[in-house]
Formats: structure tokens, sequence, C-alpha cells
């Protein structure tokens, strides 16, 4: 088991460097200079925009910028916005929004998905198993913005329940609505997984040696048929939180929610480079991270990995 | 032998005097897109305790389909159950309620399968599985049992078995598996015990240890034993009868040297002919020409008509019962039927 979570942190170290070098490449030599932006319509002094770009490191070849940004990364020091705020400060406002919203969608979609899937996949081709295989089709061809417009229109228009925009990203109650809209894609995966491995484990030659030992009903399904059949559905939930995490911009701009999503959509337009390797470098690891526990996970779930 | 070990165990219920099992006129059918499989077609047999069936046949002769009507494990549906008995202790099994059922297996009648890697549950420690056996049944805690799952691995002789009651299956080697298998069917001293080809999946060396270890815990704890097989050679050894089944009947019933010796059945016969002999050697294998019938479409007559080498009119209009088989002056021969019209012809056939 160590030599195995060993291998999977070391395979992480060539993943983290790869995916910062890309995104740092594109970001740099995207077309457009960042600093003459600043200064909009005005033409700038020369001077100015050299020292701009010698305190930003910009009139650097790229590979020293990449090593130069590397380097301060591992002392803590994500950089300095153009607009002279540390990436650091911006990226502390807006994560622990985005990671409210994406606790409580992952709670949902966890939740009611897992629900849905057993429910439809321990009574194939029944009415409610139709019935959910209908919703979750609904939800997965719908794209999202339109789910979006739909609860805002139905819940806080007709209904009064909520108010349309989010006013305070750190209140949980507001965030509620915009959580189920992120969540419910997900959710309608979940479920149909769920369905599917349940399906597929209610006829594994074990679950026959089970009613075979004469075993209860409900021991035989939360014993032995859920805990198989969860192994896939587990893999989902933990990339799909690291996704989550990765901020919404289409929900999060619906619902102005001032999470990452919006911070980062921001940081594009505004050719912000720093705030967009910054975010995205903490991203990538969060990615990593998450991918790495749901290894971890699914080691604990199934002993045939664990060993192997 | 047996009744030595009778008497040091009186705790358990007193002695049936009856066949402990009565399977009558067992029909089963799956409904399927293209029509109903007859998988059974009135079976009769009985088990006594202390007593070894063999049911020997090919895939798709019903002969697993008929284990599982007992156990009550077939999906309903697909599967059905339109008419007959399983009379376990007198008691009709088919009659009883889901939880009395339940309480029968495991407990009661116990069940062995093929293929114990698949049979056995990837994601829980063996130790585990054994003990649940009596977690389920008799309330037992969780640490008392993984202790009785040990004692169990020793009487299978699984060796150190203290440091491998918490390994998964996979962890195990086929044979040692199917010693798994067997402690669990074991584990609560059942009446009678299935074991639906519970060699198959192994190597010959292997094959002999565990069909050993099987007669021989079936001997001390006195219980019947149904051993589901096509396998001739695993049966000679520990059978003390064989009904042979072939299309969701049975074809022949003999005690098993006189079967072996005397079949009065073509298609036992057949199957007889098709083992490879050494003093055959360089010469063509024998086989039973044909192929199973489709179940869905079952040969009018006799099933075995359309591959019988001794088929004449009567087979392709008629379904034989299950006539007594006698000596040519009359004596009956104990135990012994052939659903043949021509079974005293087959008899003396050498």
């Amino acid at each position: 088991m160590g030599s195995y979570v060993l291998r999977r942190v070391l395979q992480m170290i060539p993943v983290f460097f790869g995916t910062t070098l890309l995104i740092f490449l594109m970001v740099y030599t995207l077309p457009g200079d960042p600093v003459a932006a600043l200064f909009g319509e005005k033409a700038a002094d020369p001077a100015v925009v050299a020292s701009i770009k010698h305190k930003y490191y910009l009139d650097q070849p790229i590979w020293k910028q990449y090593l130069h940004y590397m380097g301060n990364l591992f002392q803590g020091d994500f950089g300095t916005s153009f607009t002279g705020r540390p990436v650091t400060d911006i990226m502390a406002g807006a994560f622990p929004v985005t990671i409210r919203l994406a606790l409580l969608a992952f709670v949902f979609e966890m939740i009611l998905g897992l629900v849905l899937g057993l429910v439809s996949g321990l009574r194939r081709g029944s009415v409610q198993d139709t019935l959910v295989l209908i919703l979750t089709l609904l939800v997965i061809s719908v794209p999202v913005f339109v789910l979006a417009y739909i609860a805002q229109t139905v819940f806080a228009t007709n209904l009064g329940w909520v108010t349309p925009t989010v006013q305070n990203s750190y209140d949980l109650s507001q965030l509620m609505l915009p959580a189920i809209v992120l969540g419910s894609l997900s959710l309608a995966y979940v479920a149909r997984l769920t369905r599917t491995s349940i399906g597929e484990n209610l006829r594994a030659d074990y679950m026959r040696t089970a009613v075979a030992k004469g075993l209860p009903r409900r021991t035989i399904i939360s014993r032995h048929l859920l805990r198989n059949s969860l192994i896939p559905v587990v893999t989902f939930l933990g990339t799909d939180l690291g996704a989550l995490m990765g901020g919404a911009i289409v929900t999060e701009g619906i619902f102005n929610v001032q999470g990452i999503g919006n911070v980062l959509y921001r940081a594009i337009n505004q050719k912000e480079g720093p705030t967009v390797v910054g975010i995205v470098t903490v991203l990538v690891i969060v990615y990593l991270v998450a991918s790495l526990l749901v290894d971890l996970l699914y080691a604990v779930l199934d002993p045939r990995i664990r060993y192997a | 032998m047996t009744t030595a070990v009778d008497t040091t165990k009186p705790a358990r219920e007193a002695p049936y005097e009856g066949p402990l099992l009565d399977v009558r006129d067992l029909h089963v059918e799956f409904v399927t897109r293209d029509g109903v499989a007859r998988a059974v077609n009135g079976v009769n047999y009985s088990v006594r305790a202390g007593e070894t069936l063999a049911v020997l046949g090919e895939s798709g002769s019903g002969k697993s389909v008929t284990a599982q009507a007992i156990m009550g494990i077939l999906d309903m549906p697909p599967a059905r159950i339109p008419r007959g008995e399983i009379r376990f202790r007198g008691q009709d099994m088919l009659r009883m309620g889901r939880e009395e059922r339940r309480r029968i297996r495991g407990r009661k009648i116990a069940m062995i399968f093929q293929d114990a890697l698949s049979s056995l549950n990837p994601v829980l420690s063996v130790g585990f599985q054994l003990g649940e056996m009596f977690r389920a049944h008799h309330g037992t805690s969780r640490k008392e049992a993984k202790d009785k799952a040990i004692e169990l691995m020793e009487r299978v002789r699984i060796p150190a078995a203290k440091q491998r009651v918490n390994d998964y299956p996979h962890q195990f080697s086929g044979g040692m598996r199917q010693r798994i298998m067997i402690a669990m069917a074991l584990a609560l001293e059942p009446d009678l015990i299935i074991a639906d080809e519970p060699t198959t999946a192994l190597d010959v060396t292997v094959q002999a240890q565990v069909m050993d270890l099987l007669a021989e815990l079936q001997a001390e704890y006195h219980m019947g034993l149904i051993l589901i097989t096509h396998d001739l050679g695993v049966v000679a050894d520990v059978a003390d009868k064989i009904a042979v089944m072939y299309a969701g009947r049975i074809v022949e019933t003999a005690p098993v040297y006189e079967l072996y010796a005397r079949p009065a059945h073509p298609y036992t016969r057949g199957l007889l002919d098709s083992i490879p002999r050494l003093d055959q050697k360089g010469q063509e294998l024998y086989a039973i020409k044909g192929l199973p019938p489709n179940l869905l479409r079952i040969p009018k007559g006799c099933a075995f008509n359309p591959r019988c080498p001794r088929a004449q009119d009567v087979c392709r209009v008629e379904v034989p019962e299950l006539f007594p088989v006698t000596e040519d002056d009359g004596t009956a021969l104990a135990g012994r039927g052939s659903a043949c019209f021509f079974w005293k012809e087959t008899l003396h056939d050498r």
C-alpha cells in the first residue's frame, strides 16, 4: 500500500510541471500586449512600459519567465496581478465561495444521484426506473445555462423563494439554487452510473452466493451489492469534486457568484496573465490531489487494487 | 464409520427417517423473448442423510437449474416453477414463505458453486464472508464470528488460517478458494449440501484433494450430498447413486457401480463410451453424434431420439417414462430405472 501511494505521488510531479508549463506558454504567448492594454487608448511612455515589463519579468525569454515563476511559486508567491494586487489575495477572496458552492453541489448530486440510481437499478423496467431514465436524459441534453435560466425564472421570478442572483456569495442559503443547477448534470451521471453498476452486480455470481447463504435481503443489498457497485461511482464523484472546485464559469456568471470561475473569466478577458496562471496552477494542484484521493479510496474499496 | 460419528453428535436434530430431500415432478421454465425454454421437465429424486447422489449431465441438461430451484436462488422471473414439489424433511419448500425459506438456505441446505473466485465477494475478506453465516443466522458477534471463521478454515485444512483470515479471495489459490467455499457451506452444519461442479475449475491433482475433503466431511457430519457434475471420473469414487439427466429429465438412475458396469440407457452408454481410454490410443475418440437439444424446441417423444443409435418409430412419438430395470428373470434391481423403451436391449449391449 505504501509503495502504491508513493508511486502515485511521484506520478503527480511530471503532470504538475507539464500542465503548468503548458498553461504558462499559452497565456504568455497569446497575441496582444498586456502592458499596452493597461494604458487603454492613451499612447504609453516607452520608458514606463519598459519598467513595467522589467518589473513583471516580461522582458525575459519565456523559459526564464517560467523558471522564475516556478521559483517564486515554491516560496508561496503566486506573483502580482497587473493591477498591483497580489494573486494570492485575489484567490483568497474567491476560493472560499467556490468551495462552498462546490460542496453544496457535491452533496446534492451525491445523495440524490445515489438514491435515484439505487431505486432504478434495483427495479429495472419499473415506472420509477423509466422516470429516472427520462429525467436524467433531459438534464444531460439541456445545456446548463438553459437550466440556470429556467431555475431563475421559476424559483426567483415566479415563486419568489430566492433572489434571481446571489447578493452575498458567502451565504450558503443563497448559494443553494446555483449549487443545484451546478450539480444537476453530474447528478444525472451519478444516477445512471449507479443504475448500470447495480444492474451488473445484481447478476454477479457472488450475489447468488449471498442469497444461497440465507442472508437477509437488506444485508445482501447494503453489504454485498452496494459495496461493489459503488466503486465506479466513487471514482466519478471524486474526479467531479475536483472539477467542481475549479469553479463554474457559466453558473457563477448567471447567478453572479463571486467565485473562482467568475474571477478567472474576467482575468482572461483582461489578459491578466499572473492571475490566470496562478488560478490555473492551483486548480491543477486541486485536481491532482482529488484524483490521488480517488485512487486511494479506490484501493480502500477494492482490495484487488490494494495488493496489485 | 458414520454410525460411530452419529453418537458423538447428540446435539443434532433427531435423524429424519424419510428422505431428507424429495424432489417430485419438478418443472422449471424460463420465459425468454423467443419462447418458453423448458429447462426441467418432471424431475424426481431423493437424498437421505449420509447419502451421496450424483447428478450427471451435459450443460443444459437441467442439473444446475434443479439445484438452484432446490436452493430457491432462481431469478423468478424469468424462471418459473409451474409444477412440482421440493420436500425438505417432508415439507414442501415451494409453499413456504420467503422468510421461512431464507432460514433454510445456508443453515439446513447449503450450496457449493463451481467457480469460487467469482462466487466469493471480491471486496470482502474470506473471514468476514465465513463469519457472516454465523452473524446472519445465529446473531453471533463480529469478533466471535471471526474466531469461528478461523476454526472453519482449519477444518478444511487451510494452512496458517489465523494469518489468512483477513485475506481476500483473490489472494488464495484455486484449490484454497474452493476449500473456503466448502467451509462456508459447512459453517452451520447443514443437513444437505448441494455441490454444483465443485471441482470443474480446478487442476486435476487439486480436484482429488477437494473431493476427498468433501467426502470426508460429509461422512463426518452425516450429511446428504447432491453432487452435480459432468465428469464421470469424479462421480465414481464418492457417489452412492447416480441420476443421469438429459433435456430436463432423468433418463437413468442406478447405484454407481451398476451404472458403470451395465448402463440401461443409450445416452449413459454414450457418455461412458466417450471417456478416453489408454488402450484406445491412436483410435478416434467416441463422441455422441449431434448436439444437445434446444430447450425451446425439445424433440417430440424421447428427447434423445435424434442422437440415439437405437431409436425406433415409437421413440419419436411417445415419451418414455422411467421404467424399473430388472434382470432377465424379472428380479428387481434396487434403485435402477431407465427412461428408454429399449432398456433391456441396452442393458445387454456389450
